[in-house]
This record gives C-alpha cells, structure tokens and sequence, in this order.
C-alpha cells in the first residue's frame, strides 16, 4: 500500500470500523451501510477524493447476508490515488443512502445499479430506469436472472414466434 | 411461449415533471424529442429538449438504445472468451478496449508481458487514439457544417485500419491483444507501414488546422458554446479531453502510466477556456503527441516474444502443440475449460480517446469473470450535457454533443 494511503486508510479504518482488504496493491474498505455517506463526505473534503469513477455492485446470489456489495470507486487528483469502498447490504430488495449530494455524476451511476441490480438508492432525485426500458421487468445483471436467449424462427415454429411480436407486426 | 403483453412507450409529463421547469407543465415552453434517430446525435441518442423559443432551458439525455448486455454476456463466458465482446462496446476504440480488458487480467492472475508485446500495444492503441480523433474531427465539423474535413479524415483514418487489418486480419474488431501479449507477431510489413503513416500524417494535421482553427466561421461556432470548469468536470466525473480543456492537466498515461508509457516522452496538451473550441484544440494537439509516441515507439521496438511464457494462462504457440505433450494438454485445458483465476477484484485503467476507461474485474476463483463492470468514459461525460447545453440554442446544442465525443457503443454497453 502507498505510504499517502495508508495514513487515510487507517483514519477511516478507526473511525468507521472498517474492514481492509488488500489484493494486487488495490485497496478495498468494506464498510457498514450507516457509515457510507459520512465516509464519503470524509474522503471528499478532508482526504481530497475529488472523483468518484464509478459506482457499480456485485451479486453473490444465492448467499443472502450480504446478498450485494456496492462498491465505490474513488480517485484523488491532488494526491494520485485510488480506493474503492465496498459496502455489503442484505436480501432481496435492498436500499442505500444516495450519494448524488456529495458527487454529481452519481446520480446515472446510481441509476444504472438500480435498474441492472434492483438496489434502492434513498433520496435520489430522479431513480427511473437508465438502460432497460422503462416497463422492463427484473434486474438483469442479478445472478438470478437467466441470460436469456432468442429462438430461432423456422418454418415449423414461425406462427407461434410471429405471435409474439406484436410491435413487430404491428 | 410467452405472449408479451404490449408495451406502454409513450411518454408522459408525469415521468419527468421533475426534470423540467414550471413552464413546461403551464405549456409556456415546448418539449421536443431529438433523436434517436437525428444525425447529429452521433448514434442512438435521444434527448429530450425543453424550448424557449429556440433557447434550451433544459436537456434530459434518454440513454440505453444501443444496450447489449456485454457485462451480462461476459459473465457466461471464459476470460479468454469474453474479450471478443470488450471490441463492441466502444467501437472507435477497439484495441483500448482490449488492453483495458487485457491489462485487469493481468493484473488478477498476475501474468506478464514481454516488452515487445507492450511497444506493440502502444503503437497500436496511440493509432487508435489518432483513428478516433479523426473520425470525431470529421463528424465534427460536419455537424458545424464543414464538410470537406469529413472526407480528408476519413481519407487519412482508412491508412491506420489497413495497419490493423495487416495485423489482426480486422480493421475494426481486432481483438488482437490477449492476456499475456499479443496473439501473433506483427508480419514484417508492419514497421514500413507505421512509418509510411508517421511521416504521411503530420502534413495532414496542418491540412485540418488550416481548414479548422483560425476559420471564422468555425470560430464562431465554436468558441465560448459549452463551457465548463475543472470544478464542475470533477463534480461529474468528466475525464479525458473535455477535463484536459478545463486546465487540469490529467492523463492516465503520464500520472499511472501502464505498458510502458513511463518511457516515452510527449506532452499532455492543455486549455483553460473549458469550451468546444478548447476541446477541438486539446484533441488535435493529442494527434500529434500520439504520433510522437508512436515514433518512439517504433524506434525502440525490441525484440523477443510477444506472449508470456507462463503456460498456465496464455496458450502454447502452434510449434510446440505437435511436439510437446505437455503444451498439448495445456492448449486442450486452455480452450476448453480456461483458466481458474485467483479470488480476488481488480481495477483496471487506461486512459481511452475519450477519458478514463475503466474494467472492475471480480472472479471468485472459477474460469469465467465473476462480474464484469465497464467504467466507461462516455457515460459520464455525457452527463454533463445537460450542464453544458443550459442556455445555448438547438444549433449549439450539435456543436456541443460533437465536441464532448460520445460513442453510444460506450454509453450503453
């Protein structure tokens, strides 16, 4: 670990009681989901992580507690590093505190995760769909959603498929 | 079969009554749909406009047209697999696209690359950078209706494809770097046509600028349309050229260089203004420093292998698959099975044409990518549009969408 990191890392890791992994010089904080918010308000103004790359999550279905991880991806420009927060959230239909007050570009990001994994964000100003249409059913990125195929139309089955086109046929 | 029940795609005021000012609900302006299918939105980009007149009073960007699920679809495929779909996500950057993908590999099961492999990477990914930056100068100035440009950098940008068809056999869906290195060494007329390129080019650059840069009605257009400061481009996760054109002088390739750009020299070009024609003038400077990486490049190129020795996870070369028991077992383990990565997540980043681009790479042990998230640099410099457009007309508003350099592909995913 960068000795600038380390300093910040054991200042959250004391504060948040935050677990550290650390894995191909990469460091991972995984922290409880109270904690996210003045975690994030720490690391912006007093640790100088001005960015936040990305926010994405992780879906360890069929295991429940935790069933997700949020991770959070952080860069400082003033002092060129990088930290990722992970948070773990519990069951089926989980919710978050939103981040979108303290970085603006959270607030796609936070979409994305919504309509790819189904985790609510709470307070977020406009939690539609981003990617999936909007009357689309399911988080398709969840471990539990299929990947799905499309059947090829032969002679034999093309009525039947055709049925099922109405916007096609339309 | 299931019967699909019919699908409710109108819009209605409800949905967005958040996104639009008080007026639009009293019908004092108007909302008007650009796009998906307008030319100038570069793809498949609808934006829905809030109209005073013709003065923009708000921007609410629809995405998601050009989704494909490759995050998705990556997770069902091995590490070897799954790096043929990394081609279709950014199509203008195909090879970035790779060694991103190929660099977060490397970096989990923590594998080497020969040194020629990685001078090899770096001429071809700075021959990217310029074939992207030339397709956005050309659809660029097309939008602000210059239309002669479209046709020189395309001209120009057809000399770098024959580059990559020499050696993958593709122009665009090379897929031709592979955890490892690279999948076969370049043939022996690739340095010719590099440097038949490199001496070619920077007269054409002049040939753009002189079109381009002191044109007054490009000038007009262009200069002080969009603007945004550092601030601003922080808040919103704007990287690559639109950050470079606020002041802030960030490349990837200079601050956490990767492949080996620690040893060339070049210059990240920077503006202050923070508008379309910064943006215009950091991009073509960027042609020239990646030329001059290329040279460099080219000079030093070394020589040796171009795939790892290390058997467990790159495949064998076809030489020794005859011969050898051991590198047969290991080609028919590779390419049937794949191989188990450690448990473990990764980030990867390179700076791509347009910003940072960025692979989370999560494997829990097995042969297939646990979870596969693409941080591309699209998605978050098209957020900022809304920002950038406030107040400016509908014609500023393709000048705008022009200069922050979407590709849909990178968008969406």
């Amino acid at each position: 670990m960068e000795e600038k990191l380390q300093a910040i890392v054991q200042a959250l890791k004391e504060k948040f009681e935050a677990q550290v992994e650390e894995f191909r010089d990469e460091v991972h904080l995984l922290l409880a989901p109270e904690h996210l918010i003045t975690a994030l308000t720490d690391l912006r103004d007093r640790h100088g992580f001005e960015m936040l790359v990305t926010v994405t999550a992780v879906d360890y279905w069929p295991q429940t507690k935790p069933r997700f991880h949020v991770v959070y991806q952080l860069r400082s420009f003033s002092k060129n590093l990088v930290l990722s927060l992970r948070v773990p959230v519990d069951g089926d239909e989980p919710t978050l505190p939103t981040a979108t007050g303290l970085y603006a570009n959270a607030n796609w990001r936070e979409r994305e995760v919504w309509d790819m994994f189904g985790i609510r964000f709470e307070g977020h100003p406009d939690l539609r769909r981003i990617l999936m249409p909007k009357d689309w059913e399911g988080h398709p990125l969840r471990k539990d959603y299929p990947l799905g195929y499309e059947e090829p139309q032969f002679t034999f089955n093309f009525d039947e498929i055709d049925l099922s086109k109405p916007r096609a046929r339309k | 079969m299931p019967q699909f029940k019919e699908a409710n795609l109108e819009v209605n005021l409800d949905e967005i009554k958040h996104l639009v000012s008080e007026r639009a609900i009293k019908g004092e302006t108007m909302l008007l749909n650009m796009g998906p299918q307008h030319p100038s939105t570069h793809g498949v980009l609808r934006l829905l406009l809030e109209l005073d007149g013709e003065t923009i009073v708000n921007c609410i960007p629809d995405i998601g047209f050009l989704h494909t699920g490759i995050e998705k679809n990556m997770e069902a495929k091995s590490y070897q697999k799954a790096e043929v779909m990394t081609d279709r996500l950014d199509y203008l950057n195909t090879v970035g696209n790779n060694l991103a993908y190929c660099l977060a590999v490397e970096k989990l099961v923590d594998l080497d690359v020969p040194p020629r492999a990685q001078a090899i990477r770096v001429i071809l990914t700075e021959l990217q950078r310029i074939a992207s930056h030339l397709v956005w100068l050309g659809t660029s100035a097309l939008d602000v209706a210059a239309m002669s440009v479209f046709l020189y950098c395309f001209r120009e940008r057809e000399m770098i494809l024959d580059i990559f068809e020499l050696c993958s056999g593709q122009r665009m869906m090379t897929t031709y770097f592979r955890p490892g290195g690279l999948w076969r060494d370049v043939p022996v007329e690739f340095e010719d046509a590099v440097r038949r390129f490199i001496d070619y080019f920077p007269k054409r650059v002049d040939q753009y600028e002189a079109l381009l840069t002191r044109n007054p009605l490009f000038l007009d257009r262009t200069m002080g349309i969009g603007k945004l400061t550092t601030e601003q481009a922080l808040q919103y996760g704007v990287t690559g050229p639109p950050l470079r054109a606020t002041g802030l002088a960030w490349d990837l390739r200079k601050v956490r260089p990767y492949s080996g750009y620690e040893q060339y020299d070049f210059d990240i070009p920077t503006r202050t203004e923070g508008d379309v024609y910064a943006r215009y003038l950091v991009r073509v400077q960027e042609m020239r420093e990646s030329l001059k990486i290329v040279r460099q490049a080219l000079e030093k190129l070394p020589y040796g292998p171009v795939r790892s020795n290390n058997r467990k996870y790159v495949p064998p070369p076809r030489s020794e698959i005859g011969v050898d028991m051991e590198a047969l077992i290991h080609h028919f383990k590779l390419w049937t099975e794949g191989f188990h990565a450690p448990k473990g997540a990764v980030y990867a980043a390179v700076e791509s044409p347009r910003g940072e681009l960025g692979v989370y790479l999560e494997s829990d042990g097995g042969t297939k990518p646990y979870r596969v998230h693409w941080r591309t640099p699209s998605f978050d410099n098209l957020q900022v549009l809304p920002l950038l457009a406030k107040g400016h007309l509908v014609a500023d508003l393709v000048a705008i969408i022009g200069s922050v350099d979407i590709v849909l592909g990178d968008v969406d995913r």
